[in-house]
């Protein structure tokens, strides 16, 4: 009997939770608009969200497009095939990589600082001050952090991606000796702009949007603690990860095969 | 937090080094450059097999890209395939008397659509076809046929 209760209330919980999720970002949707009055507060966010996750973003696509590169050959080169190197490198960058783990590196960096920052606004009652004085916090506060997040991260997607490829040719073509015509020329005749590189950009925003409504949303229905914003924070980055790779499927499946 | 300005150039650079890397994922890394047909006309063939011929596949002439495979449909009263192909409106002298051949690119390459220049004096227009086409090797009958040819050198002697 007890554990049907816990059960059912797991269930009515989450029900209760997406309900409240939904709500919200329709209020933060409708409020967006305001903000093209002031759009400095979106620039600001855009500094917080983007400029300061650009190093991790950076530094991560390099690396997983050397490690590509290397990976790629040593397998490519058993078929005879190396010269396809900068088309398996590329492919996989614009098509999964590049958008899934600029997402999830997203939601470690900027989500959780976006979920930390408003459940201690919160927790300290600015949120509350706020609507004292006859300020909308969702206007002032949510949907610049959501716009924000939304703007950084395909920009973020595809910076991961440009890197990850000059990664790849950086070993592939400096150090394992494909030629660099053959790398180029391979690349983008296998690499299309509307299947491949458009269904990245769109499969980033995607991530984008969830990635940051997630983290806005735990943050600002926050248990007012110090011990509930560190669970929202943990909380921002385990669901948004999940999604990520989850939605990611979807969307795959979406646009590539024909189920 | 850094004041105005700044953080106004930094938002800046981040945008356009974005926009920036999307370009060279277009043109550098995909193939928006050579993708598009200049204000080009239809061609059709018909081939008895067009083997792993896919839409959007090139057609070359001389080994230069002029175009690509547009559609390619089953007709019925044939028994045959219609291959449509777009080919750039600047190479518009393809002779009448030309023929299409389904090739492959290196052994395990993609297929494409080469074209032999024939003598005639009168060009190919919007709409016409082909008279000469040579379908696709396709290799399994080809090793079905070495089998075969070996088995029947081979039935005598015993």
């Amino acid at each position: 009997m007890n554990t049907l209760r816990i059960l059912g209330s797991i269930v009515i919980n989450s029900v209760e939770r997406l309900g409240r999720a939904s709500l919200f970002l329709y209020e933060v949707l409708a409020g967006s608009w305001e903000l093209l009055r002031r759009f400095y507060l979106v620039v600001q966010q855009v500094y917080a969200v983007g400029v300061l996750t650009l190093l991790i973003i950076l530094v991560s696509g390099l690396f997983v497009g050397m490690v590509l590169g290397l990976q790629g050959y040593n397998t490519l080169v058993k078929f005879g095939s190396a010269n396809s190197l900068g088309l398996l490198v590329a492919l996989s960058l614009v098509r999964e990589l590049g958008p899934v783990v600029t997402a999830l590196l997203f939601a470690g960096r900027a989500g959780s600082a976006l979920t930390a920052e408003i459940g201690l606004m919160k927790a300290t009652e600015q949120l509350a001050g706020m609507e004292m004085m006859a300020v909308n916090p969702i206007i002032r506060v949510i949907a610049p952090r959501f716009l924000g997040g939304i703007i950084a991260m395909p920009l973020l997607a595809a910076l991961f991606s440009a890197i990850g490829v000059l990664g790849g040719h950086l070993i592939g073509v400096g150090l394992l000796g494909v030629d660099a015509g053959a790398f180029w020329s391979q690349m983008q005749n296998g690499v299309d702009y509307r299947d491949d590189i458009l269904n990245g950009v769109i499969k980033s925003a995607v991530f984008g949007v969830v990635v940051t409504w997630i983290a806005v949303f735990e943050g600002y229905d926050a248990v007012p603690t110090s011990e509930g914003v560190a669970s929202a924070t943990n909380r921002t980055v385990v669901y948004s990860s999940l999604a990520v790779l989850g939605l990611d499927f979807i969307l795959t499946a979406l646009t590539l095969g024909d189920i | 937090m850094l004041n105005r300005k700044s953080l106004e150039v930094w938002v800046g650079l981040f945008v356009a080094a974005g926009i920036l890397a999307l370009a060279m994922l277009a043109f550098k890394v995909g193939n928006l450059t050579t993708a598009d047909v200049m204000d080009g006309y239809k061609i059709n063939a018909r081939f008895d097999n067009v083997g792993g011929l896919k839409v959007k596949a090139a057609v070359t002439m001389a080994g230069v890209r002029i175009g690509r495979v547009s559609a390619i449909e089953f007709d019925s009263n044939k028994y045959q395939a219609k291959v449509t192909m777009d080919v750039d409106g600047r190479y518009s002298n393809i002779p009448r008397d030309s023929s299409a051949a389904i090739l492959t690119s290196g052994l395990l390459g993609d297929q494409y659509i080469g074209i032999e220049p024939g003598g005639e004096e009168a060009y190919l227009k919007d709409g016409d076809v082909f008279l000469r086409t040579q379908s696709a090797l396709v290799l399994e009958k080809l090793v079905g046929q070495v089998i075969f040819n070996k088995a029947s050198e081979s039935a005598p002697s015993q």
